[in-house]
């Protein structure tokens, strides 16, 4: 600390001043302190009212008020109404991330140990995207499934796609949406791991008889685990809450829990309901979040 | 180096634990009494007319639903001439792209009765409805608004939500029907087919708005749309539900079909006169068709929210609108059905082939098919709604 003054050996460090101890202990908390009331202020208080709007008696009615009645049943409804859309949310956000891996490890292998002076440019491309709406790309993606559009036409006239198929409208075209919307956020964090991996680890590996396939399994997939943990996380979070690729990729067989979490509060006012719904997806995300934490180890996530 | 993380002790998970609930507390505590209902009455929220000293009045509106000239877009003739005439300096902006989405934007200052900024809203007739029974807009005064009364269309006076037309005044109407693209498909006729013919099958879409939809359903069911039953209803429902099952349907959208009916990836959809008359404008093979079974009229409306302080000013502006010359103008430009009597005959200076289309000025044999939507309380509309949203998947 810049604070010790220098002393001679031998001697004694002179004792701090009492009052100025008392502040230094206290400055950590002064710290924190903006944040902790940040946090406190924009989102423990809204969570608060999340969960408790989601015991509000469910007759109640935007004119006449809602009172509060702990109405646990508010869960049950839901989960009997909506469950397709919960399994699909999850199912979706899984193939995706899925996908994302097979795409994002090689592409993060690449940019972080083969690409050289390409290493910025590459970097800059995946996150380039992320320079334009995220609505205005999924529209895009519209544009390019479109039935009548180029890539359709090809596929049909290879065989690939039967002559009245489509890609739009369909689950493909939603999972798809996804894995595109979120790669860079498994991507940054995988590269950012991969490319502290000392090369030097991988010539001993082979130095000692490991196959290529091997050196991969027993070094360079443990040491990159941190960022696959946390890209995985950032990736799987917010693609099993979306909602736009489902909205407009997808048809309502699509729709994931997102779509009805907007329809409940927005269009039928039932806010009870909606607030149940969040309540349960952000459960069930942290109980997958944990689970995955401790299968992972959490030393992995650093 | 890394250090390993210390393993969490139960101390930890217990004050880590008592730490959020005690957070979830608080928070829940603001909410835990419940909310206040939003419902609003004339005595208990009086708005204050300024109009007198302040010449001024803010109006919002859905985008591209005013005239603009064809050389400068900035300009809007219509407008420009009343705030000329007038005096009354107009500030209007595009802000409402979609009723629910609006009234999200709006609802917490209309429900505490306080000021949104904005003297004239536009919005839909079911929420319309749904405004008035919150008590939430302002009563016009007749004897300042006399055009309206004598050249609104006949059909569209004195409507369930607004039996003295003096809280919502129609901008402009439209028609809901369905639409096909002919490059793409043969002639469409009746909801029944548009519903079941396989070669539609997954280029088919419907509106997300439940009055259209199930209105249209409920015609070619043979119930009627503007008074029908619980079970009328389900019947309808059920025919719906089986062609989003099936795949026949492929989305429920709001305006966001028109580019991909223009495209061709569907084929036919429930869809708006407005946006079809506009792309048949461009593509003559791009067809409105009125079903025998009925057509949904629909109205957006004018209307002074509480707390706005320029009624008077706002009056001078519906009056203005209700002139046939001007009404003919704007309808020249946004296409949808005019609500003004007389306006026929003062477009046919302005473009006759407009003036013959009726889809814009329509015809005793449109509007006989037509019907409007019963008018639902709060209950109803929870209610069938919450089924409408099941069925379209959310």
């Amino acid at each position: 600390m810049t604070l010790l003054a220098p002393t001679g050996p031998g001697q004694p460090p002179p004792a701090p001043p009492a009052a100025r101890s008392g502040s230094r202990r206290l400055l950590p908390y002064l710290l924190v302190l903006p944040g902790v009331a940040w946090l406190l202020v924009f989102f423990g208080v809204p969570l608060g009212q999340l969960a408790a709007a989601s015991l509000y008696d469910p007759s109640g009615s935007l004119s006449t008020g809602y009172a509060m009645t702990w109405a646990v049943g508010n869960y049950a409804d839901v989960l009997q109404a909506y469950w397709p859309q919960f399994l699909r949310s999850f199912g979706y956000a899984a193939l995706a991330l899925l996908l994302a891996l097979l795409l994002g490890y090689p592409l993060a292998y690449a940019i972080a140990q083969k690409a050289g002076r390409w290493k910025n440019l590459l970097l800059v491309c995946v996150v380039a995207p992320m320079f334009t709406s995220f609505l205005v790309r999924t529209l895009a993606w519209k544009t390019i499934l479109s039935d009548n559009g180029v890539l359709v036409g090809l596929l049909r006239d290879v065989h690939l796609l039967a002559p009245d198929g489509r890609l739009l409208a369909t689950p493909f075209a939603v999972v798809l949406g996804l894995t595109y919307t979120f790669l860079p956020f498994l991507v940054l964090p995988l590269y950012a791991s991969l490319e502290r991996l000392d090369r030097r680890l991988l010539e001993a590996a082979s130095d000692l008889y490991a196959s290529p396939v091997r050196a991969f399994r027993r070094v360079t997939l443990p040491l990159s685990m941190p960022g696959l943990v946390a890209g995985a996380l950032l990736f799987f979070i917010p693609a099993s809450g979306d909602y736009i690729n489902a909205e407009l990729l997808g048809t309502p067989n699509e729709y994931m829990v997102g779509n009805v979490v907007d329809s409940a509060f927005l269009v039928r006012l039932d806010y009870p309901q909606g607030a149940a719904l969040s309540v349960l997806l952000m459960v069930a995300i942290l109980a997958m979040v944990f689970g995955w934490l401790r299968g992972a180890g959490t030393e992995a996530v650093r | 180096m890394r250090t390993p993380l210390r393993p969490l002790s139960r101390r930890g998970l217990l004050s880590g634990t008592l730490g959020s609930a005690a957070l979830l507390a608080l928070g829940g505590s603001l909410a835990g009494c419940g909310t206040k209902g939003a419902q609003q009455t004339e005595a208990g929220c009086v708005s204050e007319d300024r109009s007198e000293s302040e010449r001024k009045l803010v109006f919002s509106n859905w985008p591209q639903y005013l005239d603009v000239d064809e050389k400068d877009e900035s300009k809007r003739p219509s407008l420009d001439e009343f705030i000329r005439k007038t005096g009354i300096a107009v500030t209007y902006t595009e802000d409402i792209n979609d009723n629910n989405e609006f009234f999200g934007k709006v609802q917490h200052q209309l429900a505490a009765c306080q000021s949104t900024d904005r003297d004239i809203i536009v919005l839909s007739d079911w929420m319309s409805a749904r405004m008035i029974r919150l008590g939430w807009v302002q009563k016009l005064d007749p004897a300042k608004i006399p055009n309206v009364r004598a050249n609104l269309l006949s059909s569209l006076l004195d409507r369930s939500f607004d039996t003295e037309n003096r809280l919502s005044i129609p901008w402009q109407s439209g028609l809901a029907g369905l639409a096909y693209n002919g490059n793409v498909t043969r002639e469409l006729r009746t909801v029944d087919e548009l519903l079941t013919r396989p070669d539609l099958k997954g280029r088919v879409t419907a509106l997300s708005e439940m009055r259209d939809t199930m209105g249209l359903l409920l015609g070619a069911a043979g119930h009627d749309p503007a008074n029908f039953t619980s079970a009328q209803f389900d019947d309808a429902l059920t025919t719906l539900r089986r062609a989003v099952d099936s795949g026949q349907i492929r989305r429920f959208t709001g305006n966001d079909y028109a580019p991909d009916l223009a495209k061709g990836d569907i084929a036919a959809c429930i869809g708006w006169s407005g946006d079809v008359v506009q792309l048949a404008g461009a593509d003559e093979k791009i067809r409105f068709v009125a079903p025998d079974s009925g057509v949904m009229l629909y109205s957006d409306n004018m209307m002074v929210p509480n707390k706005a302080t320029h009624k008077a000013n706002v009056e001078q502006l519906i009056n203005y609108y209700y002139e046939p010359a001007v009404a003919a103008r704007l309808a020249a430009y946004v296409n949808y059905i005019c609500p003004v009597k007389g306006a026929q005959a003062e477009m046919e200076k302005i473009d006759p082939e407009l003036a013959a289309n009726p889809l814009i000025f329509p015809d005793e044999a449109l509007l006989s098919k037509s019907t409007m939507f019963m008018a639902l309380d709060e209950k109803q509309e929870k209610e069938y709604e919450g089924k409408f949203q099941q069925v379209i998947g959310a």
